[in-house]
């Protein structure tokens, strides 16, 4: 489904990402995890198709494709899903008209027929009994005056609606209380499927006690300096990223 | 000594007869006002007030002094429709006052709306306080100008305790005509104690023309009367439209004000609010959106004269193309007015790189106990909102448009008529497509 080959990627003069290379397929789950500074989420923005962060060298493909010459909006309907690690809030943009062009854009971008607002709503209600959402979010402006929790969980209710191929999910996890967590993944455990690929972005392994990954990287210095599968969570959790740097290849610098 | 030659636009206006009134003090008025425009000619950008909006090209041409077939020229009904608002209305086409167009007959009790020139034929004494006024300030040629042969437009009385439910609604048409004319209209809106009102001026064109339009109003609240007020400027493109609206509220008076300038190739708006009673109230939202050659220059005036007077505004910009945009509020406490509240804010957007806005917030304060706030900030798009949007699978050019629209409209969502507002958003839309 994805295949990164020894990714450089630069953001405003600076080398942030030294030769990553990782590949996924469909159905798996991989948790990335690394200290503060490491690109964590400089590859979930390089993936999605940022301005400003520019590829110096090596390959992505998705799904056979080139993934880097695709604009954001491309990539979104090709079936790729950042949910952000800060969302960010659009005052004057409603969430509901919001939700609705996102959806129907992907849907004439593949060809394939729009929904309209009733077919719409129904939809959209379905989707915020998953995350329990309050239905009053619909009518505010996209994020704005959003609790954390509630900025974070909507981008899995966004992820829930959109149905990607490929959802990397931004420490989506962090800042949130023990059920909120719980509710973020349910969430995504409800979207696994054989076809459905997922990257799971995070600081702490309590994420991977409810979202269980089939394989977990640590990002430092840039690249992939150690994966494993769910033990190496919880190595990392006892001995913390410094044994990391000792037991994996030379990290470079780490912010 | 040699004069100076005449620029044509003075030159052929100076020329042009006044319109006869019969009444002596108004015809006299009329005279010493195109006298005092002709000595003085229009401003240049030394006048701090026409810092920005250069006339040379203006002071070039020369337009004929109004439309001698207004009353004849062809409107489709269809320009005139406003978001399925019914209810009375005074239509000007060309400065001319048109009876087949208004409808005047459903007025609602405690409401007196006639045109001018109705209400100067039948009691001008009423009208000489207004209408004689001079016009002394270095900037007011347009005014003065505007005080000389303007023979039309609305004047309009609301009884005292009378809440009037319906809208009532202005409209001033700019229509093709041969030549190049010259229009002007006035305007004089008293609301009495206690009064309610919603007022809807729009301006709008009909066919291609570059006509220069004046537009003054008086705008008198007595004490405790409420006034909503809402400005669609739909000028045609090519045409120069100047306004001029003065505010004079009373105690607890309050004036909610909507305006949009999304019209014209020149527009200049100038909007003077004095609160002279205590507790008077005025609250000003709006937008401009110059594109391609046009140029917009809104210039705010804020006095507070009186006690614990409040005075907030918002105003919003957007510059596309070459165009160009001015705002320039200036809020002035004086002396005695202790425990004024003022806040003002102007946002601007700029949608390409030869687009301008000049943004020139000013706050003098000379009383007590004064709460002041006035900020500006000119800036682009937000790159991180466009790529949020976008990472969903909006494409560019549509999250451009709706975070654009999402920025102009938010000035009035204060505005109590849904319908207006869908009304404003879809102006927004058609003038921001995807
Ligand atoms: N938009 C940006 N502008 C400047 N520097 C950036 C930007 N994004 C990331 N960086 C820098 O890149 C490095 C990696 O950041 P980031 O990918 O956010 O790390 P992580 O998500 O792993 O904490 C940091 O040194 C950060 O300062
Ligand atoms: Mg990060």
């Amino acid at each position: 489904m994805l295949k990164i080959e020894n990714l450089h990627a630069r953001v405003e003069g600076k080398d942030i990402l030294k030769g990553l290379s990782l590949e996924v397929k469909p159905g798996e789950v991989h948790a990335i995890m690394g200290p503060n500074g490491a690109g964590k989420s400089t590859l979930g923005n390089v993936l999605s198709g940022r301005e400003g962060y520019e590829v110096t060298e090596g390959s992505v493909l998705f799904e056979g494709r080139n993934l880097l010459e695709l604009a954001p909006e491309e990539r979104a309907a090709a079936g790729v899903f950042l949910a952000f690690q800060y969302p960010v809030e659009i005052p004057g943009v409603n969430n509901t008209y919001f939700l609705r062009a996102a959806y129907n854009a992907q849907r004439k971008a593949r060809g394939e027929g729009e929904l309209d607002s009733m077919q719409f709503l129904k939809l959209v209600r379905e989707k915020l009994k998953i995350m329990q959402l309050s239905p009053d979010l619909l009518n505010r402006a996209v994020n704005e005056g959003f609790s954390g929790g509630e900025k974070k969980r909507n981008e899995i209710f966004q992820m829930a609606l959109l149905e990607p191929k490929l959802a990397i999910l931004d420490e989506t996890d962090s800042g949130l209380d023990i059920d909120a967590l719980k509710q973020v993944a349910e969430g995504v455990n409800a979207l696994r499927s054989p076809e459905r690929s997922f990257i799971v972005v995070t600081h702490y392994q309590r994420l991977l006690d409810y979202i269980v990954p089939d394989h977990v990287h640590v990002l430092a210095g840039g690249r992939i300096v150690e994966s494993g599968d769910r033990s190496l969570a919880l190595k990392l959790e006892e001995h913390g990223y410094a044994w990391v740097a000792e037991h994996g290849e030379p990290a470079g610098a780490s912010a | 000594m040699n004069q100076p030659a005449r620029p044509p636009f003075v030159a052929a206006l100076a020329e042009a007869p006044l319109p006869a009134s019969g009444v002596a003090w108004l015809d006299k008025a009329r005279r010493e006002n195109l006298d005092a425009f002709v000595a003085a000619g229009l401003p240049d950008t030394r006048v701090e007030a026409w810092k920005y909006t250069a006339l040379r090209a203006l002071s070039q041409r020369s337009f004929a002094a109004g439309d001698a077939q207004a009353l004849s020229r062809d409107i489709d009904p269809a320009l005139l429709a406003l978001a399925g608002i019914e209810g009375p209305a005074l239509v000007f086409v060309n400065g001319v006052y048109r009876a087949d167009l208004s409808m005047l007959d459903a007025l609602p009790a405690g409401v007196d709306l006639q045109p001018l020139s109705h209400a100067l034929a039948a009691d001008p004494e009423s009208l000489r306080f207004t209408l004689s006024r001079h016009y002394r300030e270095p900037g007011d040629a347009f005014a003065r100008l505007n005080g000389a042969f303007a023979h039309d437009g609305a004047v309009l009385r609301v009884a005292a305790g009378a809440k009037i439910s319906v809208p009532l609604r202005l409209v001033f048409v700019g229509a093709a005509a041969g030549a190049e004319i010259a229009w002007h209209v006035r305007h004089l809106v008293e609301l009495g104690e206690g009064a309610e009102l919603t007022l809807i001026e729009q301006h709008l064109g009909a066919g291609e023309q570059a006509h220069l339009g004046t537009q003054l109003g008086d705008v008198t609240l007595h004490a405790d009367a409420t006034l909503h007020h809402v400005g669609l400027q739909q000028a045609g493109a090519g045409s120069s439209l100047v306004r001029r609206s003065h505010y004079r509220l009373g105690a607890r008076a309050q004036t909610h004000l909507h305006a949009l300038e999304l019209g014209g190739t020149l527009a200049r708006h100038d909007l003077r609010a004095e609160l002279v009673g205590d507790a008077a109230g005025f609250h000003g939202h709006g937008a401009f959106l110059p594109d391609g050659r046009q140029h917009m220059d809104i210039q705010l005036a804020i006095g507070h004269q009186a006690r614990n007077t409040v005075s907030s505004s918002t105003w919003r910009g957007v510059a596309s193309g070459r165009g160009r945009g001015v705002f320039r509020g200036a809020i002035v406490v004086n002396t005695g007015a202790d425990g004024a509240d003022a806040v003002l804010g102007n946002k601007n957007l700029l949608l390409s790189p030869q687009a301008e806005i000049d943004t020139k917030p000013e706050l003098e304060i000379y009383a007590d106990e004064v709460k002041a706030a006035h900020g500006a900030t000119v800036g682009q798009l937000d790159e991180r909102a466009s790529f949020y949007l976008r990472s969903r699978g909006i494409p560019e050019p549509q999250a451009r448009t709706l975070l654009t629209t999402a920025f102009a409209r938010a000035p009035f969502e204060s505005l109590a008529s849904e319908r207006l507002r869908e009304h404003i958003d879809q102006l927004l839309l058609a003038r921001l497509p995807a």
